[in-house]
């Protein structure tokens, strides 16, 4: 008896586990929420200045529209995607589906590449409309 | 009655649990994520069409009545959905009771302040600027 306590698995700790998939998209969904919570501030400092007038709104877009401000937009566009996708995941696991280790972690990766694709093809579009 | 069960027969009936609220944070989690899919993917297209407009047809468009209220959607749902994740993550990582507490009203007062500054941008702009 002494044995089977000796080589009982033990919980591992976060730090030592191997990532797999769906615990990387699971914190990345987190992540990602949280991004979206302070990134309101961007959408409420936008729709502030446009209903504040015209030069405080040009003065404002000319931030967002700088190469730094382009950046953290095209991360908040991925982050607000990919957020998105993952609640999906949480639609179809509210359904009971979807549970099993080959689904789930077909879904992880689903998440990842759609969520790259579709940030990309939503900045193409935003590019197309502006010619 | 079972002599260790603690819980009374009222209790038990209306199954609301310690916190009082049953599932009522888990179905405002959801509802919000489901509305949120619709006027997000209108928020998302309106930025696409208008990024780069100048001012006037940017205006002019926050004034359409249907934009008006679809913006104030996207940001009510939105801000509930983002107000009740927040609750969720410092329930689960912060376990000092003081700063729960005060970070959980840190929480409801961002929310709400984001909200009001937001929602009294398009409502001005969506009552003609």
């Amino acid at each position: 008896m002494t044995n089977v306590t000796q080589n009982r698995p033990l919980s591992p700790h976060l730090s030592i586990y191997k990532p797999i998939p769906t615990m990387v998209m699971s914190i990345v969904h987190r992540i990602t929420g949280v991004a979206l919570y302070a990134g309101t501030l961007l959408v409420a400092w936008w729709l502030f200045a446009a209903a504040s007038g015209e030069a405080y709104f040009e003065w404002v877009n000319g931030i967002f529209g700088s190469l730094l401000g382009r950046l953290v937009l095209f991360g908040y566009t991925w982050a607000l995607v990919h957020h998105m996708l993952g609640g999906f995941r949480h639609f179809i696991w509210d359904t009971g589906h979807g549970f099993d280790p080959q689904t789930s972690t077909r879904m992880a990766w689903a998440t990842l590449a759609g969520s790259i694709i579709l940030t990309i093809l939503i900045w193409i579009a935003g590019y197309a409309t502006r010619f | 009655m079972d002599s260790k069960n603690m819980r009374t027969p009222l209790s038990k009936v209306r199954g609301l649990g310690s916190a009082k609220e049953g599932t009522d944070h888990f179905w405002r989690q959801r509802l919000t994520a489901l509305a949120n899919v619709p006027l997000l993917i209108f928020f998302v297209g309106f930025i696409v069409v208008y990024n780069g407009e100048p001012y006037a047809v940017v205006a002019g468009a926050l004034s359409n009545p249907l934009v008006a209220v679809l913006m104030g959607l996207v940001l009510i749902s939105g801000i509930i959905h983002m107000k009740l994740g927040m609750q969720t993550i410092i329930e689960d990582y912060i376990h000092a009771e003081g700063m729960k507490v005060s970070l959980l009203i840190l929480n409801s007062f961002f929310s709400i302040a984001v909200g009001a500054v937001s929602l009294f941008a398009v409502l001005k702009l969506g009552f003609g600027g």
